[in-house]
């Protein structure tokens, strides 16, 4: 079945270059250093972009931080405990806008 | 055994991709000798290109260790690798160690560290460090779940049983002159971390979880041969898995290549360029070749049989069955 998403076009991600080649050299030369070790080891930042990639519920990167977690030594005990902080940021920052619809009910109310 | 009828794979051989790279695997000068003593295991793990297991009948006897010892002396290496199966269920094992002590300065054992009921690890740890033993135990996570997964239930906890038997008889601890090596192993279709990071990770979660100490970590990828092909086949992930380790040959990782440096003979005394070949019985050179027929080990620049198996030492840094050469 024909889908917009398809796993086979994850490995032709840099075919984005064809049309602005400078800019994309650009973002995967920054794109290949932010994810080397620094401050923060390889597994780490790989359980960051994992998470993150839950939140903006991109397929790709799903795909290829799950896969890139297992190869940097994380289990899934630590991929599931880092997509929970992604949710309770992303539940608590919808939560915490109830403070605004507090203060409104409060203005409109009796 | 069964052989696996993988699906067409659309693979470039891997004999065509060294020809394409103007490359020749051959041998450097034989420092190893790995011995398998037989395919008798207690457990049956997943990813075992050996298909080891407790009904294998295929065990080294005593007079196969003798020529296996004769030719040891013979040749002059510089390690005696001692694999399996389980090594510690072959009842021969405490004579081949003291039988072939004298004929090399270093021995290892590798162990799956379960094989054995408690007690008999004591007698067993005794003997080893009489010699000096390096023991290289198999541990693929420090993830139970992931360790139960690959190997069985509740070899997690056994193991770190053992592995703290190990410590307090000096094995891994500062100074003891007793070596202990971890050996870990993706649990699954996909690649081992680095080296040097698993390594860091393994050291600090143990100790602190565990109060556990250990000398050097090596990873090593899974080789899809055996029951692991079969797992790979029947998970769907044969094809891709292939396909990665293909995609990922580097032609700078043929220099460090285990092979080039090792020989494995089998339990019945035959002859292999690695524990790979001699799992699917691709012998020496290509040739059948005895214990018994050569007079020192095989020699610089004579060729080593190879086969698409062989992508998985040649993938990214390279990875070996001593570690990743990274
Ligand atoms: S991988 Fe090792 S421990 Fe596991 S079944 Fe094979 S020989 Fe036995
Ligand atoms: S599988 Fe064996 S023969 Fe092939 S490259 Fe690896 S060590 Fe060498």
């Amino acid at each position: 079945m024909e889908t917009y998403y398809n796993p086979k076009d994850l490995p032709k991600f840099t075919d984005i270059g064809k049309e602005a080649p400078d800019l994309a050299k650009k973002f995967f030369e920054y794109y290949t250093s932010v994810f080397k070790e620094g401050e923060l080891t390889e597994r780490e930042k790989a359980l960051i972009a994992l998470a993150v990639a839950h939140t903006i519920q991109c397929p790709y990167c799903i795909d290829a931080y799950s896969n890139a977690c297992l190869e940097k030594g994380s289990n899934t005990a630590e991929m599931t405990e880092a997509l929970h902080v992604a949710v309770a940021i992303r539940g608590g920052a919808s939560l915490v806008h109830g403070l605004q619809m507090r203060k409104i009910t409060e203005e409109v109310s009796m | 055994m069964e052989t696996v009828a993988p699906t067409v794979l659309e693979l470039a051989p891997f004999s065509n991709v060294l020809v394409e790279h103007n490359l020749a695997l051959t041998r450097d000068s034989a420092t190893t000798l790995q011995v398998n003593v037989g395919k008798l295991c207690n457990l049956e793990c997943q990813h075992c290109h050996v298909e080891a297991g407790p009904d294998r009948q295929e065990v080294m006897e005593k007079n196969t260790i003798d020529n296996v010892v004769s030719f040891a002396s013979r040749c002059d290496f510089e390690v005696v690798d001692i694999t399996g199966g389980a090594p510690e269920l072959n009842p021969n094992l405490a004579y081949l160690v003291s039988s072939i002590y004298n004929h090399v300065p270093k021995l290892m054992l590798r162990t799956n560290l379960t094989s054995l009921p408690d007690k008999k690890y004591d007698q067993l740890i005794n003997t080893l460090s009489k010699y000096k033993v390096v023991i290289v135990a198999s541990l693929p996570s420090v993830s139970q779940l992931q360790t139960d997964a690959q190997r069985g239930n509740g070899i997690f906890e056994k193991s770190l049983t053992i592995l703290k038997k190990l410590n307090e008889a000096g094995y891994g601890c500062k100074n003891s002159g007793l070596e202990l090596d971890i050996v870990s192993n993706p649990t699954g279709a996909f690649f081992p971390p680095s080296q040097s990071a698993a390594e860091k990770r393994f050291k600090s979660y143990l100790d602190r979880r565990w109060g556990i100490e250990f000398n050097n970590l090596y990873v090593v990828t899974n080789v899809p041969l055996g029951r692991f092909q079969k797992w790979l086949v029947k998970s769907s992930n044969y094809e891709n898995y292939m396909h990665k380790l293909a995609d990922s040959f580097n032609p700078g990782s043929i220099g460090g290549v285990m092979c080039r440096s090792y020989v494995s003979v089998s339990w019945n005394g035959f002859l292999y360029d690695c524990d790979f070949n001699q799992a699917t019985n691709l012998p020496l050179g290509g040739s059948k070749t005895h214990v018994t027929d050569l007079d020192g080990p095989p020699m610089l620049g004579d060729p080593i049989a190879v086969s698409d198996h062989c992508y998985s030492c040649t993938a990214g840094a390279g990875f070996t069955c001593g570690g990743s050469i990274d």
